[in-house]
């Protein structure tokens, strides 16, 4: 075998971005083409990133963890929403089409606020833990669970907010106050923890927040 | 340009940052947050394994409790960290596990009954107790000597960060997301607030504060091959160093991870081996316990990772075009447990590598892992160079790690931090003294200094390119101030690094544009990463000694006569191109456990004159207080429990085994 024939042979990627930036209206939407050569194992959080620091410096997206954790990547590849960290370029066709996801503040080329729109539905549900009194002995042993009931919960809360549900979802584009996907887990969670868990600590009474259209979705589980 | 009041500032929405903005909230404080990214997306949500607390409810664990806790932490600190913080954050954490359980965070819980588990390579039949069903389990982790990791699955810094996130909420603080502080407003002696650039409109402005916390989590991409997070940059430990006054502790003291994915470092969690997993080697032949009889796989982080460079440098890794390698092996816990204790593991080997890890072998090498120095404070979380500025978690040095931090001890120094920092923080507030005079010609002149530096950055006709001074950077941390270090390979980083820096004052941008520009925040995170990678390596130089993760092959020997120690950073002048370093003694007369072998790793140290001494005074204690029960004895080894806030103390309950009497 030669040398030329030993090295492994990579595909020429075309990724093509919708860009867009809010603040210079100016430059209108457009979409811009990039080609790379693809490496081994790479995922688009590679190719963004080789992206940024050999083409084009101004190109803005959002990772945090890169590992699948944290939610921040959520974009639309080629057409369908998902998390750019953990999807593999070899898994894609040599064209890739990257845009970002819809419903979201757009701030920038592929990033959106998923933030302010995550905080705005808690702060709407308030799926949280509401404490009867301020102030739990925490001297004492916890308060027992199922560990079968904790899985459960588990499962529930497994949810990383990262908005694909969201961008995904028809239904948020006709009404701008669906909760979508994520906030009907982030209900079901809560009830979860608050009726079955902190039985004694907190009663359906003293959870503000949950209407009575939500309680009865949750009824029909 | 626009000024912000509040009481107290937070820099960091992490689980630190958070829980201390809820304490002063609580305490009628107004606090506001500033974070890089929503709080639920940062790097706390990582925290895979666990979270130490001895909480000794699974059978594995009994016996645990505070001094147990106390102990491991010491010894797995290689006797650098402070003791009385020691103290005060293992009496805490069993608290901070409690609370979060009743904020809703769904421990693993233990269920009463036989089950089979592996240890030591081996399935075994264990039972739990029906006094412990439905209490908060506890797995096995490293450099422990009990099971004491409660753990949600293998997302416990999730399910963490999104009870506290949630609470935040709860509590009504303002958290302003994609806000980046790029400077510490303070007159020299005290910290006013900090100038804060808004990376979606690129428009800078301050915030006044009262109180002024970093809680901006380590600086991982100081690295190449990290598990940390792209925004675990240093830079929040910088805006400390910038002021000239306030110092930076022990950054020389970086741990690395045994089990980083090859090759892209992203984390595998210590819960692997807690759970029974194995290292192999190339020929599929289990090697740590050739090199450790003790503790094997589950020696601490510093002692495995070297291990395993060892392994490698004998030619027992795995070959590869990118490297060498060796692997994880968890076939033996069985899909089962996999797929319900280890999950995130099965889908990062599902989604990065397209491997089953019920079935297949994990490759695996050490990466940088976690930051054990950060912004020196006092007990209180208080920076002793500038009144006012705090620092908690990860960014700072309170001092629970000492060389090496113990897994589990990350995530649960971030809860037990901001509770007791935050209720200092809140001391601090109610005082009289604590009100500030600043003129707004004092913020103006900050924020004045930021834009013009960002002028400069963007209009000034530099002709460095940022990315490639930061990817050198991390290409020299890597190589040069990795797992062994030596004084010749060391002092090469440090010129590397100085002439980067010198480099970096002459950055320019080929995107010009002030707004949400990644070019522009690169630049001057560069600049400000590159000091602290200073702090790193010459610390690192200057220390001849190996502690816990600080290892020099050419002072293989832990030297408590001469650096029982802790190095303190600063950087007085802009213009500076090295740190200046200072030592700050430890008291071997004050230590409850005055420094000794380990357990496991190096057996041979150079014992401090003192050590003896104070060993003699302990055993007279004892026998002196013959049949006291344990928290007597305690207080009269090393009293802490002053220390703590009013509402934080208190003895933990633990339940009692009927074979275990009624003992304490």
């Amino acid at each position: 075998m030669t040398e030329a024939t030993q090295a492994p042979v990579h595909r020429q990627l075309t990724i093509n971005v919708l860009r867009y930036e809010p603040r210079t209206p100016e430059r209108p939407a457009r979409m811009e083409a990039f080609r790379i050569e693809e490496a081994d194992g790479m995922t688009l959080y590679i190719a963004l990133n080789e992206i940024r620091e050999t083409l084009d410096p101004s190109l803005n997206f959002d990772f945090v963890c890169r590992a699948g954790i944290c939610g921040s990547c959520g974009m639309l590849i080629n057409g369908r929403p998902g998390l750019a960290c953990r999807t593999l370029t070899k898994d894609l066709g040599p064209n890739i089409n990257l845009a970002p996801l819809p419903a979201f503040e757009l701030i920038s080329d592929l990033s959106v606020n998923t933030g302010k729109w995550m905080r705005g539905m808690s702060e709407r549900l308030q799926t949280w833990i509401h404490a009867r009194q301020q102030e739990v002995d925490l001297c004492r042993l916890e308060e027992r669970m199922d560990p079968a009931v904790a899985e459960q919960i588990y499962e529930l809360d497994r949810c990383i907010e990262c908005g694909c549900c969201i961008g995904a979802c028809g239904t948020v584009q006709m009404r701008k106050d669906f909760v979508g996907a994520v906030g009907l887990n982030k209900i079901a969670a809560s009830r979860r923890s608050i009726f079955v868990v902190s039985k004694s600590a907190w009663t359906p009474g003293e959870v503000p927040g949950l209407g009575g259209l939500f309680v009865s979705i949750i009824l029909m589980r | 340009m626009r000024i912000d009041y509040t009481d107290v500032l937070v820099i960091g929405g992490g689980l630190a940052g958070l829980r201390a903005a809820i304490a002063a909230k609580r305490r009628g404080h107004d606090a506001v947050i500033l974070s890089l990214v929503p709080p639920k997306r940062s790097h706390s949500a990582a925290a895979a394994g666990g979270m130490q607390a001895s909480l000794a409810n699974v059978i594995e664990a009994s016996g645990d409790n505070e001094d147990v806790h106390f102990a491991d932490t010491v010894r797995g600190g290689d006797w650098g960290a402070d003791q009385e913080v020691v103290r005060m954050f293992v009496d805490t954490a069993p608290k901070a596990a409690r609370e979060l359980a009743a904020w809703g965070v769904p421990w693993t819980r233990v269920q009463q009954g036989n089950r089979e588990t592996v240890i030591n390579g081996k399935k075994v039949v264990i039972s739990e107790s029906k006094e412990a069903h439905g209490l908060i389990a506890q797995r096995n982790f490293g450099g422990t000597s009990k099971w004491r990791c409660a753990y949600v699955s293998d997302s416990t810094g999730h399910a963490m960060i999104y009870a506290v996130s949630d609470q935040t909420i709860a509590a009504n603080i303002p958290v302003r997301e994609r806000a980046e502080a790029i400077a510490l407003i303070h007159d020299g002696g005290h910290c006013f607030g900090a100038v804060v650039r808004d990376l979606i409109s690129g428009e800078l402005y301050a915030y006044v504060a009262k109180a002024t916390v970093i809680a901006t989590g380590g600086a991982g991409r100081l690295y190449r091959v990290t598990t940390n997070a792209v925004i675990c940059d240093g830079t929040g430990a910088a805006l400390a160093l910038e002021t000239g006054q306030a110092a930076l502790g022990n950054m020389e003291a970086i741990q690395f991870h045994p089990t980083g994915l090859f090759p892209s470092g992203i984390l595998i969690t210590e819960g692997c081996r807690g759970d029974g997993g194995l290292l192999r080697d190339a020929d599929g032949h289990r090697f740590m316990p050739d090199y450790e009889p003790e503790k094997k796989e589950l020696a601490s982080r510093d002692v495995v990772s070297r291990d395993m460079l060892d392994h490698v440098k004998k030619g027992k890794g795995v070959k590869t075009r990118l490297g060498d390698h060796l692997w994880l092996d968890i076939t033996l816990l069985g899909r089962a447990h996999i797929e319900r204790n280890l999950r995130d593991v099965h889908e990062i080997c599902r989604y990065f590598l397209d491997i089953d890890p019920a079935k297949d072998l994990i490759p695996v090498m050490p990466a940088q892992h976690y930051t054990m120095g950060g912004v020196r404070t006092n007990f209180k979380g208080e920076s002793q160079g500038l009144r006012g500025l705090f620092a908690v978690g990860e960014a700072s040095c309170w001092d629970i790690h000492g060389f090496n931090r113990l897994g589990g001890n990350s995530v649960a120094e971030t809860v037990v931090a901001g509770m007791i920092v935050g209720e200092f923080i809140a001391d601090f507030c109610d005082r009289v003294d604590s009100d500030i005079t600043i003129t707004t010609s004092l913020v103006h002149e900050f924020l004045g200094r930021e834009q013009a530096r960002i002028d400069r950055l963007a209009d000034g006709g530099g002709s460095e390119d940022a990315s490639r001074l930061q990817q050198r950077m991390q290409e020299v941390m890597t190589e040069k101030v990795g797992v062994f270090r030596d004084g010749r390979t060391l002092a090469a980083a440090v010129d590397e690094l100085q002439r980067l820096l010198v480099r970096s004052r002459n950055i320019g941008l080929r995107n010009r544009s002030r707004g949400a520009n990644p070019e522009l925040a690169t630049a001057y995170r560069t600049q400000k990463m590159l000091k602290v990678a200073l702090c790193v390596a010459a610390g690192a130089l200057a220390r001849t000694e190996s502690r816990g993760a600080h290892h020099r092959e050419d002072f293989p020997r832990r030297d408590d006569a001469k650096w029982l120690n802790r190095t303190l950073a600063t950087w007085p002048n802009e213009a500076d191109i090295s740190p200046t370093l200072k030592y700050e003694p430890l008291d071997v007369m004050r230590m409850e456990l005055p420094p000794g072998w380990r357990g496991y790793g190096a057996k041979d140290f150079i014992p401090n004159p003192g050590s003896a001494r104070r060993s003699a005074e302990i055993e007279a204690i004892k026998q002196k207080l013959a049949g006291a029960d344990r928290f007597t004895m305690q207080a009269a080894l090393m009293s802490y429990e002053q220390l703590l806030p009013a509402r934080l103390r208190g003895r933990n309950e633990r339940i009692v085994l009927p074979s275990e009497g009624a003992s304490p």
